[in-house]
């Protein structure tokens, strides 16, 4: 299953809640795309809880969007990035989406 | 005289702060925040800006929106200088939550405690956030 998460960590509490549910299970995956894009930055203060779930699933950063954002030279070791075409791919993919709006 | 005349020609100058607080391609908020702030340029004001939480993610250096196909308005930030628009707050704690410090913004700016921040807020005469 793709998880994908469109909000700051800062903003709401999806980030959280979608790590809560997803890692605790084995084959998920998680797409972080638009203001997502800031829970894959190194020294956050949710850094230690992406971390922790990447030893789990699968972690992937919509590159466009972190290029927007300045913020593409500090992704945490280990998330894979993705282009618009990557994205199509990783829903294609996967037998279903959560998107945690 | 009109009343109008009266405040074109000096009448009382407020203390106006605009508080940034979303993150600049999500939403609209950052770019609608920043075309007020540039209209209020035109009103000789005292005009401060105060970016915490997500706000602090509008002043960070390189972005690139060529991808994503939207405008990029990060360079207007540096342009408010201009405008007479000179007094920029940053609140440390945001930073700090978000990895970031002063060397990775793009503008000049005055880095405040959240305890210092708030002194400056209720120093004001008018607070709009955005």
């Amino acid at each position: 299953m793709l998880h994908i998460i469109n909000k700051s960590p800062f903003e709401n509490n999806s980030l959280l809640s979608c790590l809560r549910v997803a890692s605790a299970a084995k084959g998920h995956a998680i797409l972080f795309i638009e203001d997502g894009v800031y829970g894959v930055m190194q020294g956050t203060a949710v850094e230690k809880s992406v971390r922790d779930a990447m030893a789990n699933m699968a972690v992937y950063a919509l590159n466009p969007d972190l290029e927007a954002r300045g913020v593409q030279g500090r992704v945490m070791d280990g998330v894979k990035l993705v282009d618009y075409d990557g994205f199509v791919d990783l829903v294609a993919e996967h037998d279903n989406v959560q998107s945690w709006l | 005289m009109s009343e109008e005349m009266d405040m074109d020609e000096g009448g009382t100058v407020k203390k106006f702060m605009f508080v940034n607080r979303k993150a600049p391609y999500g939403t609209i908020y950052a770019l609608e925040g920043l075309e007020v702030v540039l209209i209020s340029a035109a009103f000789d004001q005292d005009v401060s800006l105060a970016f915490l939480d997500d706000g602090v993610y509008e002043l960070v250096k390189g972005q690139n929106t060529k991808a994503v196909e939207m405008k990029n308005f990060s360079s207007t930030y540096r342009a408010l200088e201009g405008y007479d628009i000179e007094k920029l707050y940053v609140e440390r704690e945001s930073l700090e939550a978000r990895g970031l410090s002063e060397g990775d913004l793009l503008v000049d700016v005055q880095i405040l405690s959240a305890a210092e921040m708030g002194e400056m807020m209720a120093a004001q005469d008018v607070v709009i956030s955005f």
